[in-house]
Parts: structure tokens; sequence; C-alpha cells
């Protein structure tokens, strides 16, 4: 056979199974709500951020009291309240407050303050009226000893104290962290439907008896290699949508103020780990799923490549956003297998360089062969094998074909 | 065409031997009956003639050269289970299958139309495999296996299942097939059938091809039996004629067999000496009988037992 039927041999059993994957209920709703839930998250923290810096409160204040304004401007700063005011009649502003329009009145007393809210005074707010009351009550006295409050004001302003830190705090980038977050779950969902899509379609030939028909025309690696391509473009489809999602999102929602993350860098990583992890998953799992005859054999072969894929996901995203160099982590993330769901959050994170990245991918990609090598003798030799579970060192050995 | 050789194909499972030197010839034009108990290896031969296992020793040619996976093309398998994609529709699998054997889109097309109109399934094109029925199924598995216009036809079991109209069917599609000059081989346990339409008929048994031919010749290297019909014989006259067997002694009908030639009309005096005989002949044995009396004889050597497929599982598959 010339090898551009081979090709075309391979292609039309990948494009089988893009169809047939792309078109099933299943996979356009997981996608769908994949993408569905990483918009919503965008839209929760650009609320959640856009409230943050929203939290201020509205002070109304009397001709009388408006004098305190540039003090009591001065004090929300320090306490990280932000405190907007306003100049307003005593029956306006009260009017203001039971609309909501304002938070609080401030009416000056000979003692103190009056304060006109609505329910209840924020906690936040009392404290700085009281400490604005004081600052008025020692004005006053400062005048009377004949002082200058200002100057007294300016004074204790400028007294301030120096922190000399012996361990310089780590700093945590809240949208590294989420991006290494993300990287790490999407990839892992990614990987583990692709693996039960691979395990499920290898099965699904053998008990429907596909298989015979297939090999009666075509060699066992090219129905290997076009289902795992044909999935494989069906999960690069999946993630491809995920990602795209969580970078507009991200930019479409300004998540991105204040963050070192490099987007592109993660993005781009996120999407060649998947490929890499994918291929390396897909011709394992194949291998392992070709020994069995019935779906509901499968995970007895499939767990302990499963377990691969969800131990240093699940160390991965426990340690990694906080911790990307931590010695643990570090190993895994060159490690085959292992690489493709810690080294993303690692690079997410800013844990490690394109240098590291790069080494890891080629540690990875030197496996590759090997493992194809492996695979493909496994799965000729078992893949027809029907009945009871094939035992690997015979499926290795090759006297079942 | 050419006719389709297997020659002495030895096929083991571990300790089991599923094939001990199966060697028969398929010609051009001929529908061949493959028959057999289970497990007697028919299975494990259409796999290998398919490539889909290899043999241990032995080979399958066609037009004088070994088979291979380019002129595997050119045969249509059916298998003996269901071996169609369940949630795939009926339309797109067949012409799925058929560009796989090399057709292009169009005349895949084309085929898939004119084998589904043929069958009798054209308007469950786009209704997905699984939800038909066992014999409908069958009948896209036949589809499957034609839709190439292949040049061998191997067919595993394709009447198990189905109605008497498909089978009538599926008869006619097979003798047109035939008449094309492709060589046909399939196998059944419905023998009155394979007597009815196969031009000659191999009986297996162990791996080993015991006998084939025309149905006439293996009634021909059958011990010839008579039967013989007396109300005034008595029960158990047959038992001293020298050369006669009794096979089976029901009322005034007795079944002989002679070993020696003439014995039969020493039957018939001694019968005569009794009283009148009112019916006197040749049995004509059926496809049955002789497959019977082929797989009754003693086991020509030991064996170790095996699945009913002989597929390449038990011995080998343990479930640790």
């Amino acid at each position: 056979m010339s090898a551009r039927s081979e090709r075309s041999t391979v292609w039309l059993i990948a494009s089988r199974e893009l169809r047939a994957r792309l078109l099933s209920k299943s996979f356009i709703w997981t996608t769908t709500v994949l993408v569905v839930i990483v918009v919503a998250g965008g839209l929760v923290l650009n609320l959640a951020q856009r409230s943050s810096t929203a939290s201020d409160v509205s002070v109304g204040l009397t001709p009388q009291s408006a004098a305190s304004a540039p003090l009591l401007a001065a004090l929300s700063k320090a306490s990280g309240l932000e405190v907007t005011t306003e100049e307003v009649s005593e029956d306006a502003g009260t009017r203001s407050v039971r609309d909501g329009d304002l938070d609080a009145l401030l009416i000056p007393t000979d003692d103190g303050y009056r304060v006109v809210v609505d329910e209840a005074l924020d906690t936040r707010l009392s404290a700085i009226l009281t400490s604005l009351a004081g600052q008025r009550v020692l004005g006053e006295q400062i005048t009377a000893l004949g002082g200058d409050p200002a100057s007294v004001n300016a004074a204790v302003a400028g007294a301030v104290v120096d922190v000399d830190r012996l361990k310089p705090a780590e700093e945590v980038d809240g949208g590294q962290v989420v991006a290494g977050y993300l990287a790490g779950i999407l990839l892992f969902m990614a990987l583990m439907t692709c693996g039960q899509l691979i395990t499920q379609g290898v099965v699904e030939e053998k008990t429907s008896r596909v298989v015979e028909v297939l090999l009666a025309t075509v060699r066992p690696w090219q129905l290997l290699v076009g289902k795992i391509s044909g999935i494989g473009g069906v999960g690069l489809v999946q993630v491809l949508a995920v990602v795209a999602a969580s970078v507009g999102s991200a930019l479409g929602f300004g998540l991105l103020d204040g963050t070192s993350l490099d987007l592109g860098a993660a993005a781009g990583w996120t999407v060649l780990w998947f490929l890499v992890g994918f291929t390396l998953f897909a011709i394992a799992l194949a291998a392992a799923a070709s020994l069995v005859s019935r779906q509901e054999d499968v995970g007895s072969v499939t767990g302990p490549i499963m377990t691969l894929m969800v131990i240093p996901y699940a160390i991965g995203v426990s340690i990694g956003p906080w911790d990307p160099n931590n010695p643990l982590m570090v190993w895994m993330s060159y490690l085959p297998f292992c690489s493709p769901l810690v080294m993303p959050i690692r690079v997410a994170v800013g844990g490690a360089g394109t240098g590291e990245a790069l080494i890891a991918l080629a540690i990875n990609l030197a496996v590759i062969p090997l493992l194809i090598w492996l695979a493909a003798r496994i799965y000729g030799n078992a893949v027809l094998h029907t009945g009871g579970r094939l035992r690997l060192r015979t499926a290795l050995g090759g006297r079942a074909a | 065409m050419s006719s389709l050789f297997i020659d002495r194909l030895t096929k083991r499972f571990g300790e089991f031997t599923a094939l001990d030197s199966m060697s028969f010839e398929v010609g051009s034009g001929e529908i061949f009956g493959f028959v057999g108990s289970n497990g007697a290896g028919k299975t494990t031969t259409m796999r290998i003639v398919l490539g889909v296992l290899s043999a241990d020793s032995g080979q399958v040619s066609w037009q004088g050269r070994p088979l291979d996976l380019v002129s595997r093309r050119t045969v249509g398998y059916m298998p003996e289970e269901r071996g169609l994609y369940p949630r795939m529709t009926v339309g797109e699998q067949l012409v799925y299958l058929a560009r796989l054997h090399g057709l292009a889109r169009s005349s895949a097309t084309d085929a898939m139309e004119r084998w589904t109109e043929r069958l009798g399934i054209a308007d469950r094109q786009t209704d997905e495999v699984m939800r038909l029925s066992l014999g409908n199924q069958q009948r896209v598995q036949l589809a499957a296996a034609l839709i190439h216009q292949p040049d061998i036809l191997v067919l595993d079991e394709p009447f198990s299942g189905l109605d008497p109209v498909a089978v009538d069917v599926m008869s006619e599609v097979l003798r047109e097939q035939a008449d094309r000059g492709v060589p046909v081989l399939f196998s059944s346990h419905q023998l009155d059938l394979v007597e009815r339409l196969c031009d000659r008929v191999g009986i297996v048994r162990a791996g080993r091809m015991e006998a084939d031919g025309t149905i006439e010749e293996l009634r021909a290297t059958a011990v010839p039996r008579w039967e013989l019909v007396s109300d005034a014989a008595p029960a158990g006259w047959a038992g001293s004629v020298t050369g006669v067997r009794v096979v089976s002694e029901d009322g005034p009908r007795t079944v002989v067999e002679t070993g020696i030639d003439g014995a039969d009309q020493q039957a018939l005096a001694a019968a005569l000496a009794y009283g009148p005989v009112r019916a006197f002949g040749p049995v004509r044995p059926s496809l049955t009988e002789l497959f019977r009396h082929v797989v009754s004889e003693p086991t020509p050597r030991p064996r170790t037992g095996g699945p009913d497929t002989p597929a390449p599982s038990g011995p080998l598959g343990g479930t640790s």
C-alpha cells in the first residue's frame, strides 16, 4: 500500500472519530458548561474586584461639619475605607440617607457628632467617625492651649513606624494563582475526558467486534493512530474553547490589572502541554484498554494510569499555586506523565521559566517513541482477543495473535 | 477470477490446537459450506483468511499469490458476531466501511444506496444500528460485507438469527455473487440450508477437514444404508445376516448398513423368507446424518479441550 493511501486510511479513521465525538451531545454539553463556568468565574471575579474598590461609603456633611472633610478623608484613607463626602443641608441629607443615596449624614454637636443612618452604621465608618470626633475635640483643646491643631496633626501623621523584615514575605500574585489553578484543572479535566473517550472507543470496538471488520482492511497501528489523533483533535477543540474563553474573559473583564501574569505564555503552554500529555496518556490508555473486552473491566486495567493522572493533579493544584518551587513540585514537573499536569501550573505561577519547561517537554517527548513501540505491540496482540482479561505479559509476548 | 486456496493452516493457542493442517479450496463461482461442531476451527480458519489472526504455519492464497493486506481489501467479510458501531447510523457506517476498502466517497454512497435497497433496509439508513432488530443488523452486516464489490466472500454464520424471508434474500444474494465468479465461503449450523445452497461442503472436526466435496460425493463415501419394510419378519430378523448391521428397528421398518457388496440382497432374501416385503430401497443420508457420522467417529488424537469458538481466549486469558 502506498504511503499516501496509508495516510488517507488514518485520516479516514481520525475523521470518523472527530465527527462522531464532536457531534455527540455529551461533548457539546461538557464544552458549553466548561466555557460557561470560565466566563461566569471571570464575571464573579470582576464583580468582586469592583465591589472591593467600589466599597466606598458616602457621607453627607452639613455646612457646619464641612470643615471636617479633609480630616475625614485622611482618616478614611489610613483605614483603607474609601469615603466620599458631599455637602448637603440637614433635611436634604436626611432624605438622601432614607433613600439610600447617602450612607450617613454627619451633624456636628457640641460634644461630638450626631450621625444619621438608615439602619445601622458601618463598623469601619463608626471607627473613623469616632476617631474624627476625638481629633476634633483634641483640636479644640490644642486651640484652647494656644497651639496649632494643623501642625500637631501633621506631626502626628508624620510619625511612622519602620518595619524591618528579616524574612521578606512571599509575594502572592492573585492573577498568577488563578491562572495556575485554571491551567491545572483544565488540563486534568481535558486529559481525563479524552482518556475516557480513548478507553471507551477501544473497548467499544472490541465489544461490538467492529475491530474484526476493521482489521481485515487496516493495520492495527493505523487504527490506533487514527483513533488517538481523532480523539486528540476533539480534546484540542475543547481545550482551545476553554482557553479562549479564559483569555477572553480575563481581558474582557479586566482581570489582569495589577498582575504580572503573562497570559499569552500561560495559554500557549497549557495548549502545548495538553497535546503532550494527551499523547502520552492516550497511547498508554489505548494499550491498556485493549486488554479487556467489556466496559465494566476497563477500570481494572486503566486504574494505575489514571492514578498517574490524579496524584500529580492533586499535588499540583494544592501546592503549586502557593509554592511552585516546592521540591516535590519541581521533581514531578520533570517526570514523564506528571509534567503535563504540574509544569503548566509552575509556569503560570511564575515558578519555572521557559528553559525549565522546555527541558521537561524534551524529557516527555523522548518517552513517546518507546511508549508507541510498547503500545503498538500490546494493542496489536490484544485487540482481537475476546473473553477474559488478557495478561499484560501475554500481550507483550505476542503469542495471542 | 480464481480459486481461494487454504493450504495446511495450523494454529495453536497455548496448549490448544485450533487448526491442524486445515486445507481446502473454494473454486471461483462456488458456494462452499463450512460445517462442524462448535470449536472445530471454522471461525479460526476464517479469521486467518481475513488476516485478523495469523497462522502458525500454512498459507492462504488467491490468484497464485498469498493474500496480503492489499488483496484482502477485495474480500467481503461478515464476522460471526455483529461487527458494527452501535451508535453510528446505518448509512454512515456502510459508507465509512466502503471507504476503508478504498472506495471514493461518491461511489461508496451509491453502493450504500444500492445495497440498503436490495436488502430491504433503505428506510433505516438514518437510524443508529443499535435501534435495529437483530435480523436487520444482520442485513446491515451483509451489506457491509458486499458494499465494496468483493472478489472473495467469507461469511461466518450469515444465516443465524434471520427470519425465513431474510434467509431467502441472503441465499439469493450469495448465489448472485457466486454467479459473478466470486468464491463464497460460509459457515452454518443450519445443515438443511447448507445442503440446499452449497455447491460443495466441508465437514470440519478438531481443526481438520474431515471430508469435503459435493453432497453426492460425501454420500458416496458413506456406508450404504437400506430400508426394508416387512410385517412378517420377526423382531431382530436381520441380526444374523452376514455383512449387515442393524441401524434401527421400528415396528415393520428396519434400517441396515451393509459392509460388503451384495449384503443388501442377502438381507432382502432373509426377509422374504419370512413373508412379503412391502418396501426395500437405499436410504439417501441427509447432510445432517453425514455430519453426525463424521463427527461421531472416535477422536483421532488427544485434545486438551477448548472454548466454543476457537478465538484466542480461554486458555490464554486469565482473569487474574
